[in-house]
């Protein structure tokens, strides 16, 4: 099973700097991996940025990478979210043609379902802002694609451990990592 | 007190205890200059011919005394000229900081003069890098940067810094190096490392069990590593490989880890490494590395290397676990802690009967020495009998490289300076200068191919001017040989682009440096221009006439397995 390639993703705290972002990224594209998912902001330290990355790997190789990751010294800690043990979230703004008054309120009725909300009206358009995982989302795109979708934006996901565990727990393999005894 | 950047910068290089610094000016890197001028009692700095050679010379100097190397050079081709001798650090982790200004702020980004985004460039290739924008930050960023440089798994780091911060007057507060720790953005890092992160010991279950593996095995396997070299381990290794009575393999990088006399070493390892070596690995049923990542040309093929033994990594660096083979078992921290703390829980062990079997393959190659030429191991033969023991041996890269590491015994740390990992040629001749300049008094040897030679030959410039006695011998085969020796072996003797029949002569080019020069054709020749060369006090050029198609042998190809030898 170690040898199957699964959407994995990454939570890695940084520190909130120029160039941080473009060390990261280029040590994926280094190592030969599409970045399937990025999304960075701050935490709730303002100095340190919190950045989930989904990538497709499998388990052998997403080890190494992780390895690698945290050799980098703009990086705090790193932890892997499985998908069974994690909250993942993503926001999508939808702009939907609506061409008449019966199609506007097909919209808005499976706006309702999926519990979204309509954050902008035109004449012509609809905006819907959609909060899910992908699922949800994919869902949700495909019974808008009938009206006539004219633009749709995707943060990235988001994505946070499940229960008590967080990423600054200690654990051996990060124990493994520091910047050795012979600093001086 | 009020200073420039520049001055600041060469405090910060003095609180480190620098005293020799290799480089080349240039129109940004002014000020810094100028401020090393009123310094010139303090801190030698050496002018080679070209920066590359520089990035080398501070190499060859980190590698051979241990210390942190340091290289200066300009903006944009000035510090892109150092690219490869970055990039060769990196690959076999020496501590070196290059130090490189860039166009002043308000051109940055305009495609300036001589503007490069070096710190861009150099990103994979140093352990971190640093743009000054601030002289506020210019001392606490010097003082991470050595920390980072020698800490842990020591390697490469850059700082780039702006001209206008150079010229800029801050406060200037001495830290005394013992203090750097707790202050500033290395005080943070450290203390994140210690206070979120375990301590940096060695597990000590980790140890355990792996005592546990070595009391149980009967036919155990040890590499020697550049980790060993790096972490200055070799008094430990080898009480530890005479307390398993294990036999040593030495990979390119481990060379000097392990006494290349001791009746214990198998000699090289991988794709030149010995018979022993090969078939050892091959038959172990404990294979213990220390400070070896099993890169390409040690473990050949990752699949089928050693799969019959069970395998433990001995490693600072915990990215190096299975990135290359698959372990069994590993530990995580210094070569010279973990070493010492197995030795504190393993008995005395005797594998007569192992090493009787493993010593039953040759260590080293024969090579018949009938022929009218001069071959190989006849030069570095000669060599051995009249060089001192102590002589530091800089290789280029190819077959001279292989041959040089097959034939001498290398007997401590920095004794060798090669480019392992990189495999850049002309690597050498920069190497010795750095190592011949951290120690006047010591032979030092340039073993180089022809090839490699005319790479980086300029540098002769640089032995002339300081009248470093560095002995280059050249093994002239008038062809890439490895290259030749490949196509000689696998493309059908299409020998394409690798014969080197032309200019320059080199014993005339050593004197149009003002060095002496020596064409020699057969071991009375060499010996007598060798003895020349070792009573004389300046650099001495040896091209040494062999046959165009000598090979390294043993050798198993690329992605082969270890013991498939294509040549014995």
């Amino acid at each position: 099973m170690t040898n199957m390639i699964e959407r994995q993703t990454l939570a890695v705290l940084v520190d909130n700097e120029a160039g941080v972002l473009s060390q990261i990224s280029r040590l994926f594209s280094r190592k030969g991996y599409n970045i399937e998912s990025l999304a960075v902001g701050a935490t709730e330290d303002p100095k340190v940025s919190r950045i989930t990355i989904e990538v497709y790997a499998d388990e052998e190789r997403i080890t190494l990478l992780v390895n690698q990751l945290r050799k980098l010294f703009p990086v705090h800690s790193i932890k892997r979210l499985p998908l069974s043990h994690s909250i993942r979230r993503e926001l999508v703004l939808i702009k939907v043609r609506t061409v008449d008054n019966a199609a506007r309120s097909e919209i808005l009725q499976i706006a309702s379902v999926f519990r979204t909300s309509i954050i902008d009206v035109s004449v012509d358009t609809l905006t819907l802002a959609v909060i899910g995982d992908e699922g949800k989302v994919d869902a949700m795109q495909k019974m808008l694609e009938m009206h006539g979708i004219l633009e749709l934006v995707r943060t990235g996901v988001i994505a946070l451990e499940r229960g008590k565990d967080t990423i600054n727990d200690d654990t051996k393999v990060k124990g493994e990592f520091n910047y050795g005894k012979n600093v001086l | 007190m009020q200073m420039t950047g520049a001055e600041i910068l060469i405090q910060c290089l003095l609180e480190q205890g620098v005293d020799t610094i290799f480089g080349y000016p240039g129109g940004t890197i002014l000020n810094v200059y100028d401020a090393l001028y009123g310094y010139s009692d303090k801190i030698k700095h050496i002018l080679t011919a070209h920066e590359q050679g520089a990035s080398h010379a501070a190499d060859g100097y980190a590698r051979s005394t241990g210390k942190v190397g340091v290289c200066f050079a300009t903006s944009g081709p000035g510090c892109t000229n150092l690219v490869t001798g970055i990039a060769t650090a990196h690959l076999d982790s020496s501590p070196i900081v290059f130090i490189t200004c860039n166009v002043a702020e308000n051109l940055i980004g305009k495609d300036s003069f001589q503007e490069v985004d070096i710190t861009g460039i150099t990103m994979p290739i140093t352990k971190s890098n640093y743009l000054v924008r601030d002289v506020n930050k210019l001392a606490d960023t010097v003082r991470e940067a050595f920390g980072i440089a020698r800490s842990g798994r020591p390697g490469p780091v850059l700082i780039d810094i702006l001209k206008n911060v150079t010229a800029e007057q801050t406060e200037y507060e001495p830290l005394p190096l013992e203090q750097h720790r707790f202050h500033g953005h290395l005080g943070k890092l450290i203390q994140r490392a210690t206070q979120d992160f375990k301590a940096p010991e060695p597990d000590v279950e980790d140890v355990d069990k792996m005592a546990e593996m070595i009391k149980a095995c009967k036919k155990p396997m040890l590499i020697c590593g550049g980790g060993v070299v790096r972490g200055r381990a070799h008094e430990e290794f080898q009480r530890f490989a005479e307390r398993i009575d294990s036999p040593v393999a030495v990979t390119v990088m481990g060379g000097g880890g392990f006494r290349g006399r001791s009746p214990l070493t198998t000699g090289m390892i991988g794709m030149h490494g010995s018979q022993a070596s090969n078939m050892a690995v091959d038959g172990c049923d404990l294979l213990i590395a220390v400070g070896c990542r099993f890169s390409d040309r040690v473990a050949l093929d990752p699949s089928t290397f050693a799969k019959q033994a069970k395998i433990v990594q001995i490693d600072i660096d915990r990215s190096e676990v299975n990135k290359n083979v698959k372990t069994d078992h590993h530990i995580i921290g210094d070569a010279k802690q973990v070493l010492q703390m197995l030795l504190d829980r393993l008995p005395q062990a005797d594998h007569s009967e192992w090493k009787d079997y493993v010593f039953s393959f040759p260590t080293e190659t024969e090579y018949t020495l009938d022929g009218e030429t001069l071959t190989p191991k006849q030069i570095s033969d000669a060599i051995a009998r009249l060089a001192p023991m102590d002589t530091f041996v800089a290789t280029d890269v190819g077959q001279h490289q292989m041959w040089a590491i097959q034939h001498f015994h290398f007997d401590f740390p920095g004794q060798l300076l090669t480019s392992g990992g990189f495999g850049t040629m002309g690597f050498g001749l920069g190497a010795a200068i750095g190592a011949q300049v951290a120690h006047p008094d010591t032979t030092v040897l340039h073993i180089a191919g022809d090839g490699c030679f005319r790479m980086n030959c300029h540098e002769l410039a640089t032995v002339s001017y300081y009248k470093l006695p560095i002995i280059s011998v050249v093994f002239n085969n008038g062809t890439l040989g490895m290259v030749r020796q490949w196509q000689n072996l696998i493309y059908e003797k299409r020998f394409s682009q690798t014969t080197l029949d032309r200019a320059p002569d080199f014993v005339k080019l050593a004197e149009a440096y003002g060095l002496k020069g020596k064409r020699v054709h057969n071991v009375a020749e060499l010996e007598e221009a060798l003895r020349e060369a070792l009573e004389r006090k300046s650099g001495y050029v040896i091209d040494c006439a062999i046959d165009i198609d000598e090979m390294v042998r043993p050798m198993v190809s690329g992605g082969s397995h270890i013991t498939n030898f294509l040549v014995d």
